[in-house]
């Protein structure tokens, strides 16, 4: 019973900030939407992965600052791409090292990944992150590795 | 009220760029030659533009019930932006789609 609190107290935090109509009508619906997701993740018995995400690292704003810094830089690169007379588009398919993050950590790295216009990852596991790209050296960029060690340091000892 | 100028002016800068990227990438998605480079150009409009514009609407709102809805709303753009991203590309993948290298034919 502690993970239904777990999961319909935060849901329904969120459903009151997302909503602000405190009227009858409204808070019944939003209680009845509740139920059902609830019954829904207990069919689908997907609640206890379901809390993973709550134990979060405090470096996660400077990373996601740096993760926005990089991703703007690149939108920049691949726009120009997209408005040249002839794109220089030379795609790579190349795998970059997971070594040995947690499965969170892999999940954060590979969307990463897959956020940052130009790079995008294709299938993961524990060998790597088969990432596809518009030029090879971007995922000479990934394989050397600064993006993994910021993703590395999030996890939380 | 040169402060509400200010904002006024930084949200304004901040959508037209966002505008920009999302034309951008739609132009992409029709000049680039294959499914997967299309799916770069389509992450310019999923994380730049909507990103920008959403940061511009942030700067241009006053209350704070609005603000605290759009940073929401932008981190869950974060989340299952890339994440319905990765799901198109490792079916793409595991169906055997072509990876189109430079000189060939665009399809």
């Amino acid at each position: 019973m502690v993970w239904m609190l777990r999961l319909t107290l935060p849901l329904a935090g969120f459903w009151l900030v997302l909503s602000g109509h405190y009227t009858f009508l409204l808070l019944s619906l939003g209680a009845l939407t509740l139920v059902i997701v609830t019954w829904i993740a207990w069919r689908t018995d997907t609640v206890d992965r379901a809390g993973v995400a709550l134990h979060l690292s405090p470096r996660l704003p400077l990373y996601l600052l740096w993760l926005a810094k990089e991703v703007f830089l690149a939108s920049v690169a691949v726009s120009r791409q997209v408005w040249s007379l002839r794109p220089a588009l030379r795609p790579a398919v190349d795998l970059t090292p997971v070594g040995d993050m947690s499965e969170l950590s892999q999940v954060i790295y590979a969307n990463s990944i897959t956020l940052t216009p130009g790079t995008l990852s294709l299938t993961v596991d524990d060998n790597g992150v088969e990432v596809h790209s518009l030029k090879a050296s971007d995922i000479g960029e990934l394989q050397a590795g600064e993006m993994h060690g910021r993703v590395r340091r999030l996890e939380v000892r | 009220m040169s402060a509400s100028l200010v904002a006024e002016l930084v949200s304004g800068v901040l959508l037209a760029a966002g505008g920009l990227f999302v034309i951008s990438g739609g132009v992409g998605l029709l000049r680039f030659p294959d499914f997967y480079t299309r799916i770069h150009a389509v992450g310019i409009t999923d994380s730049a533009g909507a990103g920008l514009i959403l940061l511009g609407l942030l700067f241009h709102t006053t209350s704070w019930d609005t603000a605290v809805r759009l940073v929401l709303i932008l981190l869950f753009m974060v989340l299952t932006g890339p994440t319905a991203t990765h799901a198109l590309a490792q079916a793409a993948r595991r169906d055997g789609v072509h990876v189109w290298r430079e000189g060939e034919r665009r399809r």
